[in-house]
């Protein structure tokens, strides 16, 4: 991990985590090491996701009702707790998805803007 | 959600600690999946994992709610401080608790009368009906005229009458006799309770002659019959006659119209007696929905109209008015004037409790100023330091609101034992869960009051000034809000004081009035007569007229003589007395009270004969008919006019002759004076009443003669019933027991709120001089005399005494307002009251300045000097 140090914790986008994690459970329940291990390797280990934040923010989503848990067995045999996307959580995955693309977008055309006025001087 | 999260916060915590080990399993399985040897799997797992106890912190903080977890903290503390000040604690508590105990106790009897409603169901629409006149607001209603009503009102779905009744029980149990009701056989149906097992009354045996059946009470079933199912249907003896049991009512129903009946049979009316336009019946109804009392009177004046016009009832005047209030109403608006002042004044007494109190604690935190600004100049915000005290009282309050409730129960059953006879709903006077909500809600409300001045005088202190520069304070901060503290408990004791000044001088008043009559050494017993052999009049008029022979040949009674009703006995035997047109004036009825007496009552009494003869023993039943009136009638009738040859009619039996007019004598209560009556010979009533009392004039003390007089009565025969045996003075002192009663807690709220305030005063002064040490020893260093420091001292405490008496003056004159149905022959302005009442205030506070004051004056300038 020597390279760029990625975002986590409180330097990630506050919501970001939360809107990570409801996306993959879109695929069906997963157990926190999986939802870890899917969001690291899906954005090619850019971020890192530490416990110390992936377990707060999955007890926040049970809390709020987005997502919920049962104890199940693993898919190396072992006991694992397992969380699945509830109808709310898709509800909510949904606007932050959206929420997320604006923000994208607004945040591209400044930063265009930026690199335009870059290329002037 | 937050509550359920805080309280499932140790299993959550259990519940993660697994998933963590569940986590590193599965990256120690990815690690050497990876290729890694078990001991690096596992310590890299451990490595990418951190800190699991800090993960677990974490999520428990997410779980924990602050506001809680602080306020565990502050009970804690709380609590503890308690315990470390017990005589503080202590003293708290006890004033706090007699404060919520007294008012507790208060609100269980105020309760039922003012604010709940009566134990039926739609009690709204139960609605007492009285024949209404100008001069009498409530006249009972008579058989007749209820027919009338009965069978023409569409406004009301059913209605009922009733009347006392007192049979004697016999059988295979010692005989005794109970208090019980005759109604109509829908009385039950108006009150919409039905017996919880048998059958209600049926309206078809409601008829002269009809089958004598009996509804039970459940206390009465359970105390003489074993609670025995199988007594429906057996027949049980009432006064010598059988009667069937047909029901027992439900244990909860609580009659409110007679709470002392046990049993109930029908009235079964007998038209054939003769007119049935006496007025001796008592009249309830229940509206139909929607209909409002208003509509009711209207209806019933026409129906009375058309039944006057058709039937010409002799005891009736040309028109007859009614009144129909709700039941609630009608049962509770004797005494509500005196239970809202009650209810004030114990309301004060526990303001006087708070105030009290919030001395306590301002005196305290003037010593935990330090404290506080020392936490405030470590970081704890105004907002945790105010919640903090707050806390800290309230858990005080709370200490002190549960021993009130304790309190509060004994009170209760207090203030059931010394409340008046006729007390109304007295059965349901007691702790339920209304009752100990309220006193937990003032409980609370108390602790805010008077747990927030401190409170904020703690969260305002500036850190700098405390801290700094206090050892070096030379006068010592007088604490305004003390004093304004002081000078409001003083008012309220004086409000107190003046209300229960002026109760006790009406009393004082009241027992001066002339009663009419001399009611030393007279002994009074009710004698019943029952069964068969007394169904005669004849029997009946010889068994007591033996009971009278016998009574006079005691040892020690002067004189003696029978009559049908006693003043200030609580009876009400009222007729029409109707005096026929003659040359001057046109024919009249009044009502007055009828006393069926044997001759020798007037004197035996005492009551002056004014002018005429007395009875004697040639006025018997068959001779001709003779009466005696009150001089209040002779005067309303005859003015100056001599009435003796005049005639009268009495109810339903006349023309009496006029032979004497006698003194007025209180009938109802000392204070009213409503007296109009007539004396008739007890022989001559045509019905003879089989309930007399024996009036027993003696030489010494009557109460000591009523074993003799008892067992003189039952020499005549021993079957017969004893129904109440006191004396005059007695009867006298109970007529007034309602204002008594208000008297007793007015007195002791009075002398509660006077000592509070006392304590107040030197709770007050002693802060102060403690404080103003250094003062007085300069004072005195530079040559102020010990009297010069006694009587700055005490001009302080007098000053605020002053104040106080001011302002309670001015509330006392308004307040005073509340207790005027209660005064009799004082003004509520009465200036004996309250310059006795001032003095009073004035000397307790003199001597509650006297101690801080001698302390002050006794300062050793050199010690003063030196400390601190």
């Amino acid at each position: 991990m020597g390279r760029n140090k990625p975002p986590s914790g409180p330097e990630m986008l506050q919501g970001t985590l939360d809107m990570l994690i409801l996306q993959t459970l879109i695929t069906g329940p997963a157990h926190g090491h999986t939802i870890a291990h899917v969001i690291e390797h899906s954005s090619q280990d850019v971020l890192q996701v530490e416990q110390g934040s992936l377990y707060p923010a999955l007890h926040r989503l049970a809390e709020r009702g987005w997502v919920s848990s049962y104890w199940g067995t693993s898919e190396n045999n072992r006991k694992a707790k397992y969380y699945k996307l509830t109808a709310k959580g898709r509800k909510q995955l949904l606007a932050e998805t959206s929420r997320w693309q604006q923000l994208v977008e607004a945040i591209g055309r400044v930063m265009a803007r930026a690199a335009g006025t870059g290329d002037r001087s | 959600m937050g509550i359920r999260r805080f309280f499932g916060r140790k299993s959550e915590d259990r519940d993660l600690a697994q998933e963590m080990e569940a986590h590193l399993a599965h990256q120690v399985d990815d690690n050497l999946a990876r290729g890694m040897s078990a001991e690096e799997a596992r310590r890299q797992a451990y490595l990418r994992l951190g800190n699991p106890q800090r993960l677990r912190e974490q999520v428990w903080r997410q779980n924990s709610l602050v506001f809680l977890e602080s306020l565990w903290q502050d009970l804690r503390y709380a609590v503890r401080r308690l315990r470390v000040h017990p005589a503080f604690t202590t003293v708290g508590v006890l004033t706090l608790a007699l404060g919520v105990g007294a008012t507790t106790a208060i609100f269980s009897a105020v309760n039922p009368i003012l604010f709940a409603s009566l134990p039926y169901p739609q009690a709204g629409r139960i609605m007492a009906i009285w024949e209404t006149a100008k001069e009498r607001p409530r006249i009972n209603g008579t058989f007749g005229m209820y027919q009338g009503l009965r069978d023409r009102s569409r406004y009301f779905e059913t209605m009922a009458v009733f009347k006392p009744w007192q049979p004697t029980l016999t059988g295979d149990y010692e005989p005794e006799r109970l208090e019980g009701q005759r109604v109509s056989s829908s009385y039950f149906k108006v009150l919409g309770i039905a017996p919880f097992m048998g059958n209600d009354f049926q309206a078809s045996d409601d008829r002269p002659n009809g089958p004598n059946v009996a509804l039970l009470s459940e206390s009465l079933w359970q105390r003489r019959f074993a609670g025995d199912p199988k007594i429906i249907g057996k027949q049980i003896t009432l006064s010598g006659q059988l009667y069937l049991v047909i029901g027992i009512m439900p244990r909860d129903f609580e009659n409110v119209l007679a709470p002392k009946a046990k049993l109930w049979s029908l009235l079964q009316y007998d038209l054939s007696l003769g007119p049935a336009w006496g007025h001796h019946l008592e009249t309830v109804g229940r509206l139909k929905p929607g209909v409002n009392p208003a509509q009711a009177v209207q209806e019933l004046n026409a129906i009375g109209r058309e039944v006057l016009t058709e039937q010409h009832p002799q005891t009736y005047p040309r028109e007859v008015r009614f009144l129909v209030s709700s039941l609630q109403s009608d049962v509770t608006s004797g005494v509500k004037p005196a239970l809202l002042a009650v209810f004030g004044a114990v309301f004060l007494v526990l303001i006087i409790a708070c105030v009290n109190i919030a001395n306590l604690l301002l005196g305290r935190s003037v010593q935990r100023q330090s404290e506080f600004a020392m936490r405030a100049a470590l970081g704890a915000p105004g907002g945790r330091l105010l919640r903090q005290v707050l806390t800290e009282n309230l858990v005080l309050a709370m200490a002190g609101g549960v021993v009130g409730v304790g309190f509060a129960m004994l009170a209760i059953r207090l203030l059931v034992s010394i409340s008046p006879a006729n007390f109304p709903r007295a059965g349901s006077i007691g702790m339920d869960r209304t009752v100990l909500a309220f006193g937990l809600g003032i409980t609370t409300l108390a602790g805010l009051a008077f747990g927030l001045m401190p409170a904020l005088q703690a969260a305002w202190s500036e850190p700098r000034k405390d801290l700094g520069a206090r050892s070096r304070e030379v006068t010592g901060g007088r604490s305004p809000i003390r004093s304004v503290l002081v000078i409001g408990e003083v008012a309220v004791a004086l409000v107190l004081l003046i209300g229960s000044g002026l109760l006790l001088r009406s009393l004082e008043h009241l027992f001066a009035v002339d009663a009419g009559f001399d009611a030393a050494n007279v002994l009074t017993m009710q004698i019943q007569t029952a069964g068969r052999k007394y169904e005669e009049n004849a029997a009946v008029h010889r068994f007591f007229n033996n009971v009278l022979a016998s009574a006079l040949g005691v040892p020690g009674a002067r004189a003696a003589a029978l009559t049908s009703q006693v003043p200030l006995g609580g009876e009400l035997d009222e007729y029409g007395a109707r005096f026929e047109a003659n040359t001057t004036q046109p024919a009249q009825t009044y009502s007055v009270y009828r006393y069926a007496v044997t001759p020798g009552y007037i004197a035996t009494m005492g009551i002056p004969l004014k002018s005429g003869r007395e009875f004697n023993q040639r006025d018997i039943a068959g001779a001709p008919l003779v009466a005696l009136i009150s001089e209040s009638l002779a005067r309303g009738r005859f003015s100056q006019k001599d009435p003796i040859g005049q005639t009268l009619q009495l109810g339903p039996q006349g023309p009496f002759t006029i032979v004497g007019v006698v003194g007025d004598v209180k009938q109802l209560s000392l204070a009213m004076n409503q007296a109009d009556a007539v004396y008739i010979p007890m022989e001559q009533w045509q019905f003879a009443d089989n309930a007399m009392s024996l009036m027993v004039r003696t030489r010494s003390n009557a109460a000591d003669l009523a074993p003799a007089i008892r067992s003189a009565v039952w020499s005549v025969d021993k079957n017969q019933a004893i129904v109440r045996a006191t004396t005059m003075e007695q009867l006298v002192t109970e007529s007034e027991a309602e204002r008594h009663f208000v008297f007793l807690l007015f007195e002791f709220f009075a002398l509660t709120a006077l000592v509070l305030a006392a304590v107040g005063i030197y709770g007050v002064l002693a802060g102060s001089v403690s404080e103003r040490t250094r003062e007085i020893g300069i004072r005195s260093a530079l040559g102020a005399s010990k009297g010069i420091v006694l009587r700055m001292v005490i001009r302080q405490g007098l000053s605020l005494t002053a104040i106080g008496v001011a302002l309670g003056l001015v509330a006392a004159i308004f307040a005073s307002q509340l207790l005027i149905t209660l005064l009799f022959g004082v003004s509520r302005f009465d200036v004996v009251t309250y310059v006795g009442v001032v003095a009073l205030l004035g000397g307790v506070s003199l001597i509650a300045c006297w101690l801080p004051a001698w302390r002050a004056a006794g300062v050793d300038p050199a010690i003063a000097l030196k400390a601190e």
